[in-house]
């Protein structure tokens, strides 16, 4: 009976790794740069001991597009990105490049948005069109856009491999709570938090969807569903959506909380943008 | 003409005689297929690329004609195995009559 009893946990146990919990792949780009998708999680993490990155949930396949730049199709915006750099917008006659000499001294930067400047939260898309308007002079960019998106993943991929490490305390510590309290509060008709998904449930099946715990840190991540480039706040709104709720707009000042907040959960994996998911 | 329109090709420097390498291609181009209508109802019209070739040394290597229903940014996948040192060139053939080219160099020891 003993012997029964152990093969039973023996099965059960061999099924769960194979249909659950993220794979044992590792993520090495351009046989150079090898990335952290797998660490403890930071301290203010109460419910979760391990923090994934998404890359670990998704099959070969999609896995196998992240690893060379040339196989990534978000490369193909990043390029659009290099040309938009040093085309000149607006009434001023300016180039990003003609303050910015090179589009690598932003490296690190993406890892420590969003952060606070002069008490207001900024994210990386309100920080670019910011300069547009007062620099350059420019018509703003729409906040999800090719040209917006291929910016902040440009600017996100001088930070590539460097670990996510946002300022969650001090000024911040309010916009965090704020977050926090967002990503723990059931939204709309099927009453779903982020939490219910992404911390209770993650490794598990949702209809044809391996859930992933739901780490910003590739973004803005080409998905092979919309063959483009995906912001962080769109994907927001997506989820949002999903629980049949009335969602926030993008760029508003509850998705910047959440940003800052989801940022502060990944503390300790590395940037990965421009990232491929299914 | 087309805009935004630029080749991309990845190729080993370097291989040994006989074994086989692989090449990647990518060419971003939007690939209207000419099937599509604008708001007003008027067909959009056709501009794609509508063929690809590879050549090492003056010999054919790959030779693609491409249709309207495939999507957009064409990326091609293929292997060589060569001999000797030399030059490979790509050609895509654009429907406005543009040709685009890349060569590369590979060394073979």
């Amino acid at each position: 009976m003993k012997k029964l009893a152990i093969i039973t946990v023996t099965v059960f146990l061999s099924i769960k790794a194979a249909s659950a919990d993220p794979d044992n792949d590792s993520l090495i780009i351009n046989d150079d740069i090898q990335l952290v998708t797998e660490t403890a999680a930071p301290i203010h993490l109460e419910n979760l001991d391990t923090i994934y990155s998404g890359w670990r949930f998704r099959t070969d396949e999609t896995q196998a597009l992240q690893v060379d730049d040339f196989d990534n199709p978000a490369m193909v915006f990043v390029d659009k990105a290099i040309d938009l750099f040093n085309t000149i917008d607006g009434i001023e006659g300016k180039a990003c490049v003609s303050c910015h000499e090179s589009v690598a001294q932003f490296r690190g930067l993406s890892a420590i948005m969003p952060k606070v400047i002069d008490g207001e939260l900024v994210v990386l898309e309100s920080f670019i069109n910011d300069h547009r308007d007062q620099v350059m002079g420019a018509e703003p960019w729409k906040w999800s856009g090719e040209k917006m998106q291929s910016m902040v993943a440009l600017i996100g991929l001088q930070s590539r491999g460097m670990p996510v490490n946002v300022k969650i305390d001090g000024e911040a510590r309010p916009y965090w709570e704020q977050g926090k309290e967002m990503y723990y509060t059931r939204f709309g008709q099927l009453q779903l938090s982020c939490a219910n998904c992404h911390e209770d449930n993650y490794g598990k099946m949702i209809r044809a969807d391996h859930l992933s715990q739901g780490h910003a840190n590739g973004f803005p991540t080409y998905r092979l569903k919309q063959a483009k480039l995906i912001s962080r706040h769109n994907r927001f709104r997506g989820c949002i959506r999903d629980t049949r709720a009335e969602t926030f707009a993008e760029g508003s000042d509850e998705f910047k909380a959440l940003e800052l907040y989801l940022a502060s959960r990944s503390i300790g994996l590395t940037v990965e943008t421009p990232a491929v998911r299914q | 003409m087309a805009k935004g329109v630029k080749p991309r090709v990845k190729v080993p420097k370097s291989a040994k005689a006989g074994e086989a390498i692989v090449i990647k291609t990518l060419i971003s181009h939007k690939m209207e297929s000419g099937q599509r209508k604008d708001k007003e109802g008027n067909i959009v019209p056709r501009s794609i690329i509508h063929r690809f070739t590879c050549d090492f040394e003056g010999q054919n290597v790959i030779d693609i004609i491409l249709a309207p229903a495939i999507s957009t940014n064409p990326y091609f996948q293929f292997e060589a195995a060569i001999s000797h040192s030399g030059e490979f060139k790509f050609t895509w053939y654009d429907d406005d009559g543009e040709v685009y080219e890349e060569i590369r160099a590979i060394n073979v020891t």
